[in-house]
């Protein structure tokens, strides 16, 4: 049978996969610019054919609550939103971390602080890398630059988190949202049976059906002592990780002079800086960080060796330059060029700033 | 083949539907296609404008400063777009309620007067298949009208498919207007 090609923006692109992944349940809260996912799930009204359960909750908080008890009985659950949006979250994915249930969240950023701006943005980087909620976890982080990996995305995110036992974030950003491209969806497949569940989970509080010993899902460990050890397991996991699934795209490196490096749909302008570049002479590779935790920072310092420059192109004050700062030290000029608040640079400023931050300098 | 195309006008003018049938259509024509809207308050009144990308090849950035065609369909968009064909490149325009002409001479301007084109077809909401058309008769590359007219069977709702012999009829009138 031949792969139909369909049109589609970002966001409905992450409901049909969702249907076609075999997910069991979306719990969300509209929010612009990702209220589409809600939108298309509703209409693709997937409970009549999969049985997946579609759920607008009454709050994000709410939502991911729902998220964490479907990931405890081993459902493949997910739930997104956006930037404000994403934060009132951040207490409930600290906890389901913490408990080691695997689940998806997507955020399809916008410009902040705040409430701010509906349009495109990445300064969200901080609080998706780095923590967000509290204490030592971490999320798998995907950073999607085109409607395809949008889908390919939720894929390898629920896999990875069943893999893991840890949660996954799609960060994307207002633009691979909002676009429509060329995209293939995957088979439809089914959702997992009861018994396949309690095969692939058989930690999960699914009903003791058989008389097994008593599942119990929790983040609280008041005795310090186990609370330690829950956290050198869940950094041992951490570390296994970041040797198995780090991720990045690399394009015209090799030859090149000075490399810019950016996530999500700001690579692709970075992408067409490098062809205007590459006419007036000057040779520019890029890096494109797919995972951004676990960051390829092995990639990025090998890929540095012999250049004369980096420019770090982000939607934001400057966030993922300092994980590239750790990556070269001070081995070349590292410089960030960056716009904020849903303001989308152009490729020609890209250029520029690399003139002005890095060539010329 | 390469076109880069920003449609700007009006929202509410069907600026964001008219460049959703043009990448359904370079779809159909075996394109790669880009479609980036503004989105969010634009859309409820005020400016609205949406950039489409045809090509033969992987599209880089769907964000452009620069274009093939612009389609500016206000003064507001007028003022915004033109400086930013690219020489060689082409401008068209609807002339209701412009004051302010375009005066560059390095590139391609097509004036239209397509609301009257519109109110002779009699429906006020074939205004964008009007534009449309001038589009397509202007343009370089040249979409075949076959895959135009798939592509609106594929952006169009089914119920609105009744509806498509006058978006062809739209379509040919904006040609005339070229």
């Amino acid at each position: 049978m031949k792969e139909e090609v369909r049109l589609m923006k970002g966001n409905e692109a992450i409901a049909h996969a969702a249907v076609r992944y075999g997910c069991d349940g979306y719990f969300g809260y509209p929010i612009t610019p990702q209220s589409e996912v809600l939108e298309t799930l509703e209409e693709l009204m997937p409970w009549e054919t999969t049985g997946m359960v579609v759920l607008q909750a009454e709050s994000e908080v709410a939502a991911i609550n729902m998220v964490y008890g479907g990931a405890a009985s081993g459902k493949a659950v997910m739930t997104s939103s956006s930037s404000p949006g994403v934060s009132l979250k951040q207490e409930g994915i600290s906890y389901i971390a913490a408990a080691s249930l695997p689940a998806l969240i997507l955020n399809v950023m916008r410009g902040g602080p705040g409430l701010g701006t509906i349009q495109p943005s990445q300064a969200d980087y901080f609080q998706a890398v780095k923590g967000g909620g509290h204490g030592d976890y971490h999320l798998i982080v995907l950073a999607p630059s085109t409607v395809q990996e949008m889908v390919d995305f939720v894929g390898l995110g629920f896999d990875l988190a069943f893999k893991y036992r840890n949660p996954s974030m799609i960060l994307a950003d207002g633009i691979v949202g909002q676009m429509m491209e060329k995209v293939v969806l995957p088979e439809q497949r089914p959702r997992r049976t009861d018994e396949e569940v309690r095969k692939q989970c058989p930690w999960a509080a699914d009903g003791r059906k058989d008389g097994r010993k008593r599942n119990v899902i929790t983040s609280l460990e008041l005795e310090s002592s186990r609370m330690e050890v829950i956290n050198h397991e869940l950094q041992a996991r951490y570390r296994e990780i970041e040797k198995n699934e780090t991720r990045w795209e690399e394009i015209g490196v090799e030859d090149a002079d000075y490399l810019l490096i950016a996530f999500g749909s700001i690579a692709r302008i970075c992408a067409k800086a490098q062809e205007m570049a590459a006419e007036k002479g000057i040779k520019v590779g890029i890096v494109r960080p797919i995972t951004l935790w676990p960051f390829p920072t092995d990639a990025i310092r090998k890929a540095a060796e012999g250049k004369k420059g980096i420019l770090v192109v982000e939607l934001n004050a400057g966030q993922m330059i300092e994980d590239v700062r750790l990556a070269v030290h001070d081995s070349l000029p590292v410089e960030h060029f960056g716009r904020m608040g849903g303001i989308i640079p152009s490729p020609d400023e890209v250029l520029e700033a690399l003139e002005q931050k890095i060539i010329n300098k | 083949m390469k076109e880069e195309i920003i449609i700007a006008g009006f929202g509410g003018q069907g600026v964001l539907s008219m460049g959703k049938i043009l990448a359904y259509s370079g779809l159909m024509d075996d394109k790669e296609v880009t479609w980036m809207p503004s989105y969010g308050p634009e859309q409820r009144g005020g400016t609205a404008n949406v950039t489409v990308i045809l090509s033969d090849e992987k599209i880089s950035s769907p964000v452009l400063d620069r274009y093939d065609v612009v389609i500016a369909l206000n003064q507001q968009s007028l003022d915004k777009f033109a400086p930013k064909v690219k020489e060689g490149g082409m401008l068209i325009y609807d002339t209701n309620g412009i004051h302010k002409h375009p005066e560059r001479k390095d590139i391609k301007v097509y004036p239209i007067d397509a609301m009257e084109a519109t109110l002779e077809l009699g429906n006020s909401k074939a205004y964008n298949m009007v534009v449309m058309g001038a589009l397509l008769e202007a343009m370089e590359y040249k979409l075949p009208m076959e895959n135009v007219i798939k592509g609106l069977k594929k952006s169009l709702p089914e119920r609105h498919h009744k509806l498509i012999p006058l978006n062809q009829q739209a379509i040919e009138k904006g040609r005339a207007l070229i």
